[in-house]
């Protein structure tokens, strides 16, 4: 098991080195220059070399990856071409609301999915699996901003339930700043929700078709102690795999969510600099995704041990 | 009182009858045979008395377990019944077990369903069953998974759930037809010995004669959903009164005619020079490369013209990768492999594919080895693309003609899809797919394995037919010794990747040298010795 680990870890450090690189190169070679940028169109070329040098832009390309790297590496991302604060402090605003609110969607997701997808799964081709299946073809087709402006006007407009959009932040209290995200949430977890109570349903069918279920019931199980004991676990490898793409996506990919309910997440951030040629707020963002989901890949391999014992070679 | 007595058991599917006019009984400490050929309906009888029939079912008549009527039980009293007075065992050791749970865990949970037992008196339980099944202590600890052992220990842990509760009724349906024949041996040996300890009634469901000679008090024959003829298994065998029964007899005893005696001529049609296949074994350590697990070390042996050779061992031995390696689908780490007097392949030196022609191959599954969206015409002509100037238009006409009607197919089948041939058919069109390039040698990688013994014997009949006829050779793949008995000329036996002994069939059967052949010819069932054997 140890190895198992170290082996993980060692592949995902030699990714995040693959992926830095790879980011730095690809900003490289974008155009549009940053400084002159900032400076507007009219500005006086010496100005622009001024504040080029003032910006390291001009140093050699491996000078600038490895003192990039190096900042990275303590937590300094740089300083933002725009906004002149540290990047860092613009990143964490945002991830403070990126990040619970892809938790909460993920948890709605899941605890919704898993019990859908049992009980069409268990009790295939009745009632309770055709309109499972039907609600989620609809969940899966429905584009999320529009439910999202289904949800404000319901809930927000019509029932005053909740605050049609803005974040209070978490200074105004747990509670006030869990139900300003309650609906961003629903939003997202709606169509996640029904792709991963699919692949749960069909996932469970094949492993009850499977010859140790028979040998469960053989034994005296009953079909729903047969399900509960033997064929969850056996189900679940691939909803592990779907529900670590979903944590990614949702991360990086909530902004049009976070546009319909003003939201100021990390998928706006990233947005508004690459309009403005921001580039160093956009490579931070970036490299921090893709340390998200190789993290989160990092997980989702060790859940796979967890419940697949094939998975952690026995070692002695 | 019997553990069990069907009567007139009747079971439907769907409206469509499987299962009619079943009586059968069984008392303590006794063996039932049940034989059949597939679709006859044995394991629709055993899934019967287990009440696990399969949705759409509807059954009548009377099963009694013990002298309880299974009609007046509601599902959770089955549940009950189930594991406590009745075990079963299945086919598939592989898959019978749920891969991710410990094998003390599996047993224990036998004990701890039906019985008030506490996690540690149901372990203890385990532990006793496992050792009892003879898989001790030191090597199986019961945290042990499935993937570590091997399919006849895994049988043991599936015979060890049956038993943990020392069921009155214990059904096997098919136990050891996907293990190796002295693996086999020991799994019937371990039955034979429970049902006389423990008195239990034991339903063995077999497609296999030479299993339940050896082994059943009583036999009942099946055939298309009934009983043809039950009764005590010397007199059945002796008096085989039902015409089913005497074809059942002869098919599982068949020995096809072979016209001519291969003549050894001067270049033989294949020949293995000292063939060495290596494998790379997963890396466990960063640092350390590991040692290449060899599984084919130095085997050189020849086949003339016309010869059919058999090649045997159990699983593991090396005889499906030394059967890759003839046939050109891994590369080779030593030797030389010729067809015909010309190198095909050697170590260092790739595959000619222009004498690929020479060789044509036929694999066990006539299932999954054909493509299911293509007519059988294109399916049976793909190896052409092996030849620069393949037949067209009337030429090649006349050659599906002639492949189909040489395997005892007709030229109208050329049209038809895959599924609507029946898995003798579907063999035979393997065959005529092998053929239909004129091949001097056809590889059968146990080609006859999954059919039912009625059809096997057809299929040899046809396979030894054609080899007279053209002047074929046959590689014959098999983990069943009766079968390369019947129809090969000379044997090598394979076992850890090496030839431990090689000669003509019939002296190697009849007079073993090596000490694993001896121990593999004697774990071998047989029909006579079974039916020769002084009554107990």
């Amino acid at each position: 098991m140890t190895a198992y680990l170290l082996r993980r870890l060692l592949s995902l450090s030699l990714s995040l080195v693959a992926a830095s690189l790879v980011i730095f190169l690809v900003m490289e070679v974008v155009p549009g220059d940053p400084a002159s940028f900032m400076m507007g169109i009219n500005a006086d070329p010496q100005a622009v070399a001024a504040l080029r040098t003032q910006l390291g832009l001009d140093e050699p390309l491996p000078v600038r990856y490895l003192g990039w790297v190096a900042g990275l590496l303590q937590g300094d991302f740089g300083i933002s071409y725009t906004y002149r604060v540290p990047v860092s402090e613009l990143i964490a605003e945002r991830v403070m609301i990126s990040l619970p609110l892809t938790l909460y969607a993920l948890a709605l997701s899941t605890l919704i999915a898993f019990p859908a997808g049992i009980l069409a799964a268990s009790r295939r081709n009745s009632a309770a699996d055709l309109s499972v299946m039907g609600a989620t073809q609809l969940g899966v087709a429905i584009p999320n901003f529009w439910f999202a402006m289904i949800l404000v006007l319901v809930f927000a407009i019509n029932l005053r339930w909740f605050s049609a959009g803005g974040f209070p932040g978490w200074d105004a209290g747990f509670f006030q700043a869990i139900k300003a995200l309650t609906l961003p949430a629903i939003a997202l977890a709606l169509p996640q929700a029904s792709i991963l109570a699919r692949v749960m349903r069909s996932s469970l069918i094949d492993t009850l078709n499977e010859d140790f279920m028979r040998t469960a019931r053989a034994k005296g199980l009953s079909r729903g102690q047969a399900l509960r004991r033997h064929a969850l676990r056996n189900a679940l490898i691939p909803v592990l795999t779907i529900i670590g793409l979903q944590f990614s996506f949702l991360l990086a990919g909530g902004i049009i969510i976070e546009n319909v309910f003003y939201l100021p997440g990390l998928g706006r951030l990233a947005f508004q600099a690459i309009t403005q040629r921001d580039l160093i707020v956009v490579r931070s963002v970036v490299i921090l995704l893709v340390f998200a989901v190789i993290v989160v890949t990092f997980l989702v391999d060790l859940a796979y041990a967890a419940a697949d014992p094939r998975l952690r070679r026995r070692r002695t | 009182m019997p553990v069990l007595s069907i009567s007139d058991l009747k079971v439907d599917i769907h409206g469509n009858t499987v299962l009619h006019d079943i009586d059968l009984t069984l008392e303590p400490g006794q063996i039932l045979g049940v034989v059949g050929e597939s679709g006859s309906g044995k394991s629709m009888t055993a899934l019967s008395v287990m009440q696990l029939l399969p949705h759409g079912s509807q059954w009548s008549g009377t099963v009694e377990v013990a002298g309880t009527d299974l009609a007046t039980l509601d599902e959770p009293a089955l549940c009950q019944m189930r594991g406590r007075d009745v075990g079963m065992i299945f086919q598939e050791p592989m898959t019978a077990l749920n891969p991710v749970r410990t094998i003390g865990d599996q047993v224990a949970e036998t004990v701890r369903i039906h019985t008030g037992a506490s996690r540690r008196e149901a372990f203890a339980i385990a532990r006793e069953m496992l050792n009892r099944v003879g898989l001790g202590e030191d090597r199986f600890p019961l945290d042990r998974f499935p993937h570590d052992l091997s399919g006849g220990q895994r049988q043991r842990v599936v015979i060890a759930q049956a038993i943990a509760l020392r069921p009155k009724l214990l059904i096997a349906d098919e136990p050891t037809t996907a293990l190796d024949v002295t693996t086999q041996a020991q799994i019937l040996d371990l039955l034979r010995q429970l049902v006389r300890e423990e008195d239990m009634g034991l339903m063995l469901i077999t497609h296999d004669l030479a299993v339940v000679a050896g082994l059943a008090d009583k036999i009942a024959i099946m055939k298309d959903g009934q009983i043809v003829e039950a009764g005590p298994t010397r007199e059945i065998f002796s008096a085989m009164r039902h015409p089913y029964t005497r074809a059942l007899f002869s098919a599982s005893a068949h020995v096809p005619d072979r016209g001519r005696k291969p003549e050894p001529g001067k270049t033989p049609v294949l020949a293995v020079e000292n063939v060495v296949r290596d494998y790379q074994q997963p890396r466990r350590n960063l640092f350390v490369k590991p040692a290449p697990f060899r599984a084919v070390d130095h085997v050189s042996f020849e086949i003339s013209h016309g010869e059919n050779v058999g090649l045997v061992g159990e699983s593991g031995c090396g005889k499906s990768t030394l059967a890759r390696s003839i046939l050109a689908l891994d590369g080779l780490q030593g030797g030389d492999i010729r067809l015909n007097g010309h190198v095909f392949t050697s170590a260092g030196d790739g595959p000619h594919p222009e004498l690929r022609a020479g060789m044509q191959v036929v694999f066990q599954d006539p299932y999954g080895s054909f493509n299911p969206r293509h007519r059988v015409r294109r399916l049976v002509t793909e190896p052409f693309h092996l030849v620069k100037d393949p037949p067209r238009g009337a030429e090649l006409e006349r050659r599906i003609d002639r492949a189909l009607t040489e395997v005892g197919l007709s030229s109208s089948d050329a049209d038809k899809y895959i599924h609507e041939f029946s898995g003798g058919q579907r063999q035979r069109i393997a065959i005529a797919r092998a053929l239909i390039i004129e091949p001097a040698l056809i590889v059968l990688d146990e080609a006859v394995s999954a059919l039912d013994v009625s059809i096997r014997a057809q299929i040899l009949d046809l396979l030894a037919g054609l080899s007279d006829r053209l002047d074929l050779s046959y590689l014959f793949i098999s983990h069943d010794l009766s079968v390369v008995r019947a129809i090969t000329d000379r044997v090598l036996v394979m076992k850890d990747g090496k030839i431990v002994e090689q000669g003509e069939t019939e002296s190697v059967f009849r007079n073993p040298q090596h000490p694993y052949t001896q121990k593999l010819v004697a774990a071998t069932p047989s029909l006579e010795a079974a039916l020769a054997a002084p009554a107990n």
